[in-house]
């Protein structure tokens, strides 16, 4: 016993959490009695206790877990374990529930836990649309409602899209450049037991006095600086959240320019390792902004600092700039590997090269940088200096062009191919209609005077979940059908799959179609009650969504049932060129038993005798590589 | 099917899908009333701007129909490639450019109605609003009752009388929307947001708190009564009066000039 309390794990985890707790009560304690609080009943605030406990936990359940040990035995001059990869690979279900540093079992991990917080907050979802079924109130109250619609928004965005394509990138990424794991495997397993972390905050705020944070995931001061103490679960649940895709986003930045094969210049690479590429850059320069605005939250909290508070010389609106400096390209860091898996589906199921592979690859870095010229486009309505919507309004309608050159090009590929038309194209082709729409609704957004009439409308509603729900979850739908022979080594029933995005793809429109026309007839989004005009189209959206939260369980079943007895696969089921698809299903402990030497494009389908890698055998492969570029510079 | 054939039939298939989706563009009645004159300006653009889109999303979908009928994978095609075509610089600058050119002239076209819907008027009342957790109320400065100030938490305003609204806060941010004007700003506490309206319509149209504010945010309507301008001066004297005072006012005070403030509407001032 008491070896498994030294030992990283969950119960080192769980001693060490209510050392955190003890910790938290006696830093307040000293404090509030140092500064004059004499009686007893003032040496505790249950408040400053729980505020204190959600940094200090978190942090001593990453120590307790293993996170940090190497680091620890470092600093502490004890011998370190050099990584001798013995972790690598889970023998059986508990492993992933440990520390582990091998980017298969952490793409895995990444994956399941990101789809588990997308069955929470669809379920929040259905919560919230039984009380809009019809007008008044039926089974939560207003505040609860609040709560609902906040913790879906910050579940979805900080837990399922932007970590469940960190997952799908952390399986196949290094494979697809043929390096063994990625850079810095122990960040990487660190980075993952950040967000079960951040969901556990955001969740747990369900349970804090006044309910939980109910000011939408976009927490506009001075409306957070002033809520329940639920508020601050959402502060540092993000501060989690997004560190952890910080550092994934420099691993995969450190991956992606050091440890490409021989061979496997920057355009060779396959355009999925190009959209991760694009994304980190995002995540590193965008994301600090977010933990910024956090922050001034928590010290107005906590600390009774003025950044927003208008009658103290705090600026309201500089909270909106900082949040949207951030939160716009988050749209991107949620979109751009989605583009990423539809370029791989797209080549490999039309049996073509990708059309125009530069113009991909060069618009993506388009987006990256246009991404940051768009922000206040969010703040069209928000009393800011009126002149600033001109050129914010121009920049968002020119970032339309380089997404419009990725889907021109996804055409392009398809004509005159020879169409595989299984479960991940269909999901690829239903991606191309649905986030088309999502995309024209956001060009029509940026043009201010009818920006003006729907900003913060039920048609805002429609828009954003046209892009993240048509747009990101058809992608990310696609992607797991595409890699689930690879990353389970079995392959899912195709009748269930076909079943799964028809159902999904009717029932969506059908859901978020009618959004746009509520909105645009005046109904405000974020209510917990309507006028009684809406009730109709409201009810007929509850309906659908319901059938649309169902069609879920047809891809949970497939999914699960395949994954535990499912037809082997074959290494190569589509055959597709990149390396992930040349090594067995599911890939090796070590990735590559043999080293792979890169000798062309990755989409080279149609030509006669091209190969993306070879794998020659080992001394003779030098020979091949050594006259093609590997200088990580390149 | 040849493919000449199968391509012309495809493409009289979507020039006429094209055609239905901008005569359903008019058949669909997607806004609330209209009842100011910037309401007609945005609508019209509305319209232009789906018209310019329904050929595009066309564009799209019929290009993914034609290629799963005619380029879908046959019985004996399974180890098939297609053609290894790797790119056509012509129309890559094709679809970068045209877009651009597109989204251009859209968004020029956008930044005129803004133009025209911010103006300002030669004569023009002021009409202060003043939003707190979760009522409206609208106060009516001297220079338009012509006597006391005036308060109301509905809002009258005279039918084809410009109107610049100054947004007051007491605690959080709201939003003041009128979907019939197609208008709204945020209400910010710490700093004065403005907007102009020119209601050209009688009726009584929702005032709709559009930005969370708490607990009593769906709850946080309104109503604008938009009467003629006698009327609204009968109105204006019978508040005067309930509060006591303001008899003799002279009615031709009601409008003002405007003074000379910000030149934009949405300007916001600390
Ligand atoms: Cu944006
Ligand atoms: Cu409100």
């Amino acid at each position: 016993m008491a070896a498994k309390l030294r030992a990283p794990g969950f119960y080192r985890a769980g001693w060490m959490m209510a050392l955190g707790v003890a910790f938290a009560f006696f830093l307040t304690w000293v404090i509030r009695a140092s500064t004059g609080h004499s009686t007893f009943r003032h040496y505790i605030s249950g408040e400053a206790i729980t505020t204190v406990s959600i940094l200090a936990v978190p942090l001593l359940f990453l120590v307790g877990i293993g996170g940090f040990d190497y680091w620890f035995y470092w600093a502490m001059g004890r011998p370190t374990r050099p990584e001798d990869h013995s972790g690598h690979g889970a023998r059986t279900w508990k492993d992933y529930f440990r520390i582990n540093t091998d980017h298969k079992v952490i793409g895995i991990q990444y994956t399941v836990t990101s789809f588990f917080f997308l069955l929470v907050g669809g379920l929040i979802a259905m919560l919230m649309r039984a009380e809009l079924a019809q007008p008044g109130a039926q089974f939560v109250d207003a505040n609860t409602f609040n709560g609902l619609f906040s913790v879906h928004a910050s579940l979805l965005i900080f837990l399922f899209v932007i970590p469940v394509f960190a997952g799908l990138a952390n399986f196949v990424l290094p494979l697809m450049i043929g390096a063994p794991d990625m850079a810095f495997p122990r960040l990487n397993a660190l980075s993952y037991w950040l967000l079960p972390v951040a969901g556990a905050l955001m969740l747990g705020s369900f349970f804090a006095p006044g309910g939980a944070f109910a000011d939408g995931w976009t927490a506009y001061a001075p409306l957070s600086t002033n809520a329940p103490i639920g508020q601050d679960f959402f502060s540092v649940g993000v501060q989690f959240a997004g560190a952890s895709s910080i550092m994934t986003a420099l691993n995969f930045l450190v991956t992606i320019i050091t440890m490409r094969a021989p061979g496997m210049s920057f355009f060779r690479m396959p355009l999925l390792v190009w959209a991760n590429f694009a994304t980190s850059l995002l995540v590193v320069i965008a994301t600090p902004f977010i933990a910024a605005s956090q922050f001034f939250v928590l010290l107005d909290r906590g600390l009774g600092f003025n950044f927003f508070k208008a009658g103290n010389g705090g600026d309201v609106l500089m909270y909106q700039h900082v949040f949207w400096f951030y939160s716009h390209p988050a749209v991107y860091i949620m979109m751009l590997p989605g583009f990423g898996i539809i370029s791989e589906i797209i080549a490999v199921k039309s049996r073509k090269p990708i059309f125009g592979y530069r113009m991909m690859a060069f618009s993506l870095l388009a987006i990256v940088v246009l991404g940051f010229t768009v922000w206040a486009h969010h703040m069209f309505t928000s009393g800011m200096a009126a002149w600033i919507r001109i050129p914010m309004a121009i920049t968002t309608a020119i970032i339309a062009v380089p997404t419009g050159i990725k889907v021109f090009s996804w055409l392009a590929t398809l004509w005159r191919g020879v169409l595989r038309l299984d479960t991940p194209m269909l999901f690829a082709l239903g991606f191309l209609t649905t986030f088309t729409l999502g995309g024209i609704s956001g060009v029509m957004l940026a043009m201010v005077p009818f920006d003006i009439h729907v900003s913060s409308s039920y048609f805002i509603v429609a828009h954003i979940h046209y892009v993240l729900f048509g747009g990101s979850l058809m992608t990310i739908f696609g992607g797991v059908y595409y890699w689930f022979p690879k990353m389970t080594g079995r392959m899912f029933d195709e009748r269930l799959g076909k079943m799964h995005f028809w159902s999904t793809f009717v029932l969506f429109n059908l859901t978020f179609g009618p959004m746009h026309i509520l909105g645009l007839q005046g109904m405000p989004r974020r209510v917990a009650d309507y006028a009684s005009r809406f009730a109709d189209m409201n009810l007929f959206i509850s309906i659908a969504s319901f059938g649309l939260g169902l069609s879920t369980l047809i891809f949970l079943y497939n999914i699960v049932t395949s994954w535990r007895g499912g037809p082997v696969s074959v290494a190569n089921p589509w055959r597709g060129m990149t390396l992930e698809w040349q090594v067995s299903s599911p890939p090796p402990i070590f990735n590559f038993d043999r080293v792979p030497t890169v000798v062309g494009g990755p989409y080279e389908y149609g030509v006669p005798g091209a190969v993306h890698g070879i794998f020659a055998p080992t001394p003779a492969a030098a020979g091949v590589g050594s006259g093609l570029a590997r200088a990580p510079s390149e | 099917m040849s493919r000449r054939r199968s391509l012309t039939l495809a493409v009289v298939l979507a020039l006429l899908a094209i055609g239905i989706g901008i005569a359903l563009s008019y058949a669909i009645h997607w806004f609330p009333a209209q009842a100011a004159t910037q309401a007609r300006n945005t609508d019209r653009l509305y319209h232009v701007l789906v018209i310019a889109c329904i050929p595009i999303f066309v564009l799209v979908t019929a290009v993914i129909l034609y290629s799963v009928w005619q380029f879908h994978m046959r019985p004996g095609e399974e180890l098939k490639d297609g053609p290894p075509i790797h790119g056509n610089t012509r129309l890559e600058v094709l679809w970068t450019a045209f877009p651009a050119a597109l989204l251009l002239g859209m968004i020029a076209y956008s930044f005129v109605v803004l133009h025209d819907n911010e103006k300002k008027p030669a004569r023009e009342i002021h009409v202060g609003v003043t939003a707190q957790q979760f009522a409206w109320s609208f106060q009516y400065p001297p220079a338009v009752t012509g006597g006391a100030p005036v308060e109301s938490d509905q809002l009258y305003l005279p039918k084809g009388e410009s109107v610049q609204f100054r947004l007051h806060s007491k605690d959080v941010i709201h939003a003041f929307w009128i979907p019939a004007f197609r208008l709204q700003e945020d209400v910010v506490p710490g700093i004065t947001v403005q907007y102009r309206a020119t209601p050209d319509r009688l009726g009584t149209y929702p005032i709709v708190c559009n930005l969370l504010c708490g607990i009593g945010h769906s709850l946080m309507r309104s109503a604008v009564h938009v009467i003629p301008p006698a009327q609204f001066q009968a109105w204006i004297q019978s508040r005067l009066r309930a509060a006591g005072q303001g008899a003799g006012a002279s009615p031709s005070a009601t409008v003002a000039g405007a003074p000379s403030s910000t030149s934009t509407a949405g300007a916001a001032s600390k």
